[in-house]
């Protein structure tokens, strides 16, 4: 019993919801995830908001890093954490937003409880540090 | 003590059906979290219902894709589905990328389908003992179908898909000597051979090669059975899958104890990404599951099971003892120095180690 080694990891799923295919972004995000030694869930092309939920919940993941591309996160991004909620999912997981995003929806997507959000020419590091001291403990 | 009430309410919501708490269990399992043994322990009485499929094959086999066909094909039959996928890490970052869940769009939104990636963190053996910790959780969480998917390549996943009632592997056609490849490991775990991508040239060459192969393999074992017990009739049994059920009542010495309708890998024709074919193979390993129940091999393997799995822990706990003492002893790295140094060597190390431990048992 006294003898356990844990291994903690950090587990982050990368979604790209809604329409657009731009998914060069999150392949780059889930490379530089991954070789910073993170546990990167990818599930692909356009996710539905139910979908991404369902990933997250039975991932059990730290951090929900969603790319959207298309404009609609005002409405995405509200069902994903509406989801997130109805499963008890939302206080422990870190939720972040990359992607184009006007200055005036930063503020609101961040007061319905996203932590950041990234824009274009974010460099990796800053990324993975803000996981890494932000990403919630399991 | 706060930590313990946490860890009640964690199993009470679980076996009430919460899924944030399986997969909170599934997350301490994975990272050997303080408490997890006794989290697992208590799950382990409530275990025992589910059926356990593993579904192993080379990269681009078409595994995830014919996980997500097979998840909906039960759940159309109103049974729940869980799912584990493991997939490689990087032994110098420790990171993955897990993709297994880009394939199950037949599944999306539906929450009884329980899909899990799990990683192959680092130490070797950890990752059996986690994926048969995760089936137990997703067996007493009742699900009634358990989906084991891995890359059969090497002993740590090979592991892995033993811990499943029925195994399953995956074959692409036109693998040719691939083929010959999987005769040495592969080809022993598998109760079912599925080539998938039937629909592609080489198909049939693919089922004929692998129908040959299996033939092979029972002549070989029915030679050591020869051996073993000098049975006469032995030779009779490998004619043929139809001759298996009469070619018992022939010899009734020692080699039919568990010789007894033997089975024999079945090979099925599939194409995952229009579900071609699922049927078939589902039928098949309901077959399989009816063989285990009647022959009383389910028992039997379920016995072994345990055994390996009381073995693995007992290597880690062991293994984990021996850490603390080697730290007493200054350390791998001083140890390693007095071999180097020719002062000493591996050998006299291990000894003096294990010594204060065999000391203990001799009281």
């Amino acid at each position: 019993m006294s003898a356990e080694q844990e291994s903690q990891s950090i587990r982050c799923l990368v979604a790209k919801v809604g329409l657009d295919g731009h998914d060069r972004g999150a392949h780059v995000i889930a490379r530089a995830f991954r070789d910073a030694g993170f546990e990167v869930i990818y599930s692909g092309l356009h996710n539905a908001p139910d979908e991404i939920v369902q990933a997250a919940v039975q991932e059990d993941v730290n951090v929900l890093g969603i790319s959207i591309l298309s404009g609609a996160h005002n409405t995405l991004v509200p069902k994903i954490i509406d989801g997130l909620k109805e499963y008890d999912a939302f206080e422990d997981t870190l939720i972040l937003v990359g992607g184009v995003v006007p200055d005036e929806d930063k503020a609101e997507l961040k007061e319905m409880g996203v932590a950041e959000v990234f824009g274009p020419g974010t460099p990796l590091e800053e990324t993975i540090e803000f996981v890494q001291e932000n990403a919630p403990q399991r | 003590m706060n930590a313990d009430t946490d860890q009640r309410q964690l199993l009470e919501d679980l076996l009430a059906g919460k899924h944030r708490a399986l997969a909170r269990v599934i997350t301490k399992i994975e990272n050997r979290a303080p408490g997890y043994r006794s989290l697992v322990s208590e799950l382990h009485r409530h275990t025992g219902d589910a059926e356990v499929v593993g579904i192993t094959g080379s990269p681009g086999a078409g595994k995830s894709t014919l996980v997500d066909k097979l998840a909906n094909y039960y759940r159309e039959q109103g049974e729940t589905v869980g799912v584990i996928a493991v997939d490689p890490s990087s032994p110098f970052t420790g990171g993955a990328v897990l993709g297994d869940r880009i394939r199950m769009a037949s599944n999306v939104g539906d929450m009884d389908v329980f899909f899990r990636s799990m990683s192959a963190r680092g130490t070797l053996g950890g990752l059996s003992t986690a994926t048969t910790d995760a089936v137990k959780a997703l067996d007493a969480f009742g699900k009634d179908k358990i989906l084991i998917e891995t890359v059969g390549a090497g002993q740590n996943e090979i592991d892995v898909v033993k811990s499943a009632d029925t195994v399953a592997v995956l074959v692409p056609p036109g693998s040719g000597d691939d083929v010959q490849m999987l005769k040495a490991g592969i080809l022993e775990i598998g109760d079912v051979f599925v080539v998938n991508k039937a629909d592609l040239d080489g198909a049939d060459r693919t089922v004929q090669e692998l129908r040959e192969m299996v033939h092979m393999q029972e002549d070989n074992t029915a030679n050591l059975a020869t051996g073993h017990h000098g049975a006469d009739s032995v030779g009779e049994r490998s004619g043929g899958d139809e001759a298996d059920g009469e070619g018992d009542s022939e010899n009734e010495d020692g080699a039919d104890e568990d010789g007894e309708d033997d089975w024999h890998p079945e090979i099925v024709e599939t194409v995952a990404k229009d579900a071609t074919g699922v049927e078939d193979l589902v039928e098949t390993l309901a077959d399989h599951r009816a063989y285990l129940e009647s022959s009383g091999q389910l028992e039997e393997k379920a016995r072994m099971r345990y055994a390996e799995e009381i073995r693995n822990l007992l290597r880690d706990d062991v293994g984990s003892l021996l850490e603390v003492e080697i730290e007493r002893r200054g350390g791998m790295e001083q140890l390693v120095e007095g071999v180097v140094a020719r002062e000493t060597d591996p050998y006299t190390v291990a000894d003096e180690i294990v010594e204060p431990l065999e000391d203990c048992l001799d009281e």
